[in-house]
């Protein structure tokens, strides 16, 4: 049994979500394959048209050499979940979403209706189609590189498709998926500028900024800063929620975290029955203050 | 231009849904059912195009069982011209869902296959993706802006780190996600008029599609609950306890 592992890369380096999906392959025994598909990339599929990393040919690529894999898995990530069923369904087989546990090699635990129940689910296909819940299996050590690198060759690009161009945040901070500490704003901030005050105190806890959908939707930060359902999925070691009210869809996204905090001006918040350090009053003299205090002991 | 929008019935998503006890499922006798979101958008982005001139017809298509000719006359009361039910009683998954979809594109051959990125329901985020696969089609999933002019569609995609924009060149499959607009609701006059469109029913095995699910699910069983509540005074107590009780700060 051998496993293809599809790395998400940004043509340089790894991006820790291939670590968490490499951790999962762990579970399930057997050789694991690395496939780093890019352009420029000193990789095992090399070809300009992979530079952009678009699904259908990335997807081709796979599906090309998928032959001996019982198993091929990608992090669910937004570049997971573009590719894997462009895989899954060229192959005829089913893809299994979102693993959270490996139960053996053909059984997996799925969460569903916004992780309000966790499905046990089995496979009947001969190959196995997987995304991971990157958080769900703590990242592999990137250590040794003694494996052997093999050169395989892209299809043809798709004729169909080109990428005309990325407008990628810019920011210094750890990027939300991998951050030990998230402080997350919500429609409490009540305008963009707002944020500011998180970022002040996000610098004393080298922390990353994300957002409710609610704060997303009113355009006071970007979309790649949401957390649910729908977005990313977080589990940091302290989540601050500021001014989130609590929707299960965000809860979704980020109730795996180690330890959260709630801060918001309404007792009833549903986000404070999942908080473990619940703190009642105005988050605009809160958050200073708490700022405040990081920074005086 | 001709345009299939796919929609399927959900659980509504203001329903906090309940693990059945004998962990079969989750229970979904007499809830509330709805168009999954994304679709709904997905149905929105299809009127605008309507609107705009640039799409001529708008095919509403659902799979499953007999109640989701509810959910698509939402669709029809939305803009939808016209109604396909491929019905079913069967558990389907993205991957037959797909199949289906394909079945029907064959015939209608539509330029555009509009869709919701995810059902609200198992999570699963594929049918779109799979469908572009099986018909050899580009795809642009997780779409937040979408303008399409001579023969080619320019869309926006919200990605982990921020937007992407490809150009694809029709027919292609795309996936709605939340900002690419703000549904309407349905009028009155409109949902009366819904009443009197088109709907067609087909059963999967005229379509020649094998639905046999390739998943079993063996349980379903509620996620462990998190023990919250905690409460602190201050700012002062909050810092204190990060820092000697939880020890996720220094």
């Amino acid at each position: 049994m051998s496993i293809l592992v599809v790395a998400e890369h940004d043509h340089s380096t790894l991006k820790s979500a291939t670590l968490h999906a490499v951790a999962a392959c762990g579970k399930l025994g057997g050789d694991i394959h690395l496939l780093v598909a890019g352009h420029n990339a000193r990789g095992a599929a090399e070809a300009p048209q992979l530079a952009g990393q678009l699904a259908e040919n990335v997807a081709a690529l796979i599906v090309n050499i998928a032959g001996p894999y019982s198993h091929i898995v990608l992090p669910a990530t937004g570049f997971g979940k573009n590719i894997a069923p462009r895989v899954a369904a060229s192959l005829d087989v089913a893809q299994v979403s979102d693993i959270m546990s490996v139960e053996s090699p053909d059984t997996f635990i799925r969460p569903i209706y916004a992780g309000n129940a966790f499905a046990t689910v089995q496979s009947k296909d001969a190959k196995k189609v997987i995304t991971v819940r990157t958080t769900a299996f703590d990242a592999v050590v990137p250590e040794g590189g003694h494996a052997a690198i093999e050169d395989v060759a892209a299809p043809p690009g798709f004729e169909g498709i080109e990428l005309l161009g990325q407008e990628l945040t810019k920011s210094d901070r750890p990027e939300l998926t991998s951050a030990r500490i998230i402080i997350s704003g919500g429609r409490g901030l009540q305008k963009g500028e707002n944020f500011k005050m998180l970022e002040a105190l996000a610098d004393k806890l080298n922390a990353a900024i994300g957002a409710s959908r609610a704060a997303v939707d009113a355009g006071f930060v970007p979309n790649d800063y949401q957390v649910g359902q729908t977005g990313k999925i977080v589990a940091p070691d302290l989540y601050i929620a500021v001014g989130i009210s609590g929707a299960i869809q965000h809860l979704a996204g980020m109730k795996d975290s180690k330890v959260i905090v709630a801060i918001n001006k309404d007792p009833e918040a549903p986000i404070f029955q999942i908080a473990d350090y619940g703190l009642v009053g105005d988050l605009f003299e809160i958050v200073p203050a708490l700022t405040a205090e990081l920074s005086s002991t | 231009m001709k345009v299939l929008i796919p929609v399927k019935r959900v659980v509504d998503f203001n329903v906090k849904v309940r693990v059945k006890p004998d962990g079969s499922g989750v229970d979904t006798a007499n809830v509330k059912m709805s168009m999954n979101p994304f679709d709904e958008i997905a149905v929105e982005e299809a009127v605008r195009l309507k609107e705009k001139g640039i799409a001529s017809e708008l095919v509403a298509i659902s799979c499953g069982v007999a109640a989701c000719q509810e959910t698509l006359r939402t669709a029809l009361a939305l803009g939808a011209d016209r109604a396909i039910l491929i019905e079913t009683n069967a558990e389907l998954q993205p991957l037959a869902v797909a199949k289906l979809l394909k079945a029907i594109v064959d015939k209608e051959t539509p330029q555009l296959v509009i869709l919701g990125k995810q059902a609200i329901d198992d999570d699963s985020n594929q049918t779109g993706q799979m469908l572009a696969a099986l018909l050899g089609w580009p795809q642009a999933t997780f779409a937040s802006k979408v303008d399409i002019a001579g023969g080619k569609a320019t869309v926006k995609r919200e990605v982990d780190g921020g937007l992407e924009t490809v150009a694809m060149v029709l027919p292609a499959v795309i996936t709605t996600d939340l900002r690419l607009n703000e549904p309407r609701y349905a009028t009155l006059p409109n949902i009366m008029k819904a009443k009197k469109k088109p709907l067609d029913v087909v059963k999967p095995d005229a379509l020649g599609v094998d639905v046999a699910p390739r998943l079993a699910t063996l349980k379903v069983v509620e996620p462990p609950k998190r023990k919250g509540g905690g409460k602190v005074a201050d700012v002062k107590e909050l810092v204190a306890k990060l820092r000697s009780e939880a020890k996720v700060i220094s």
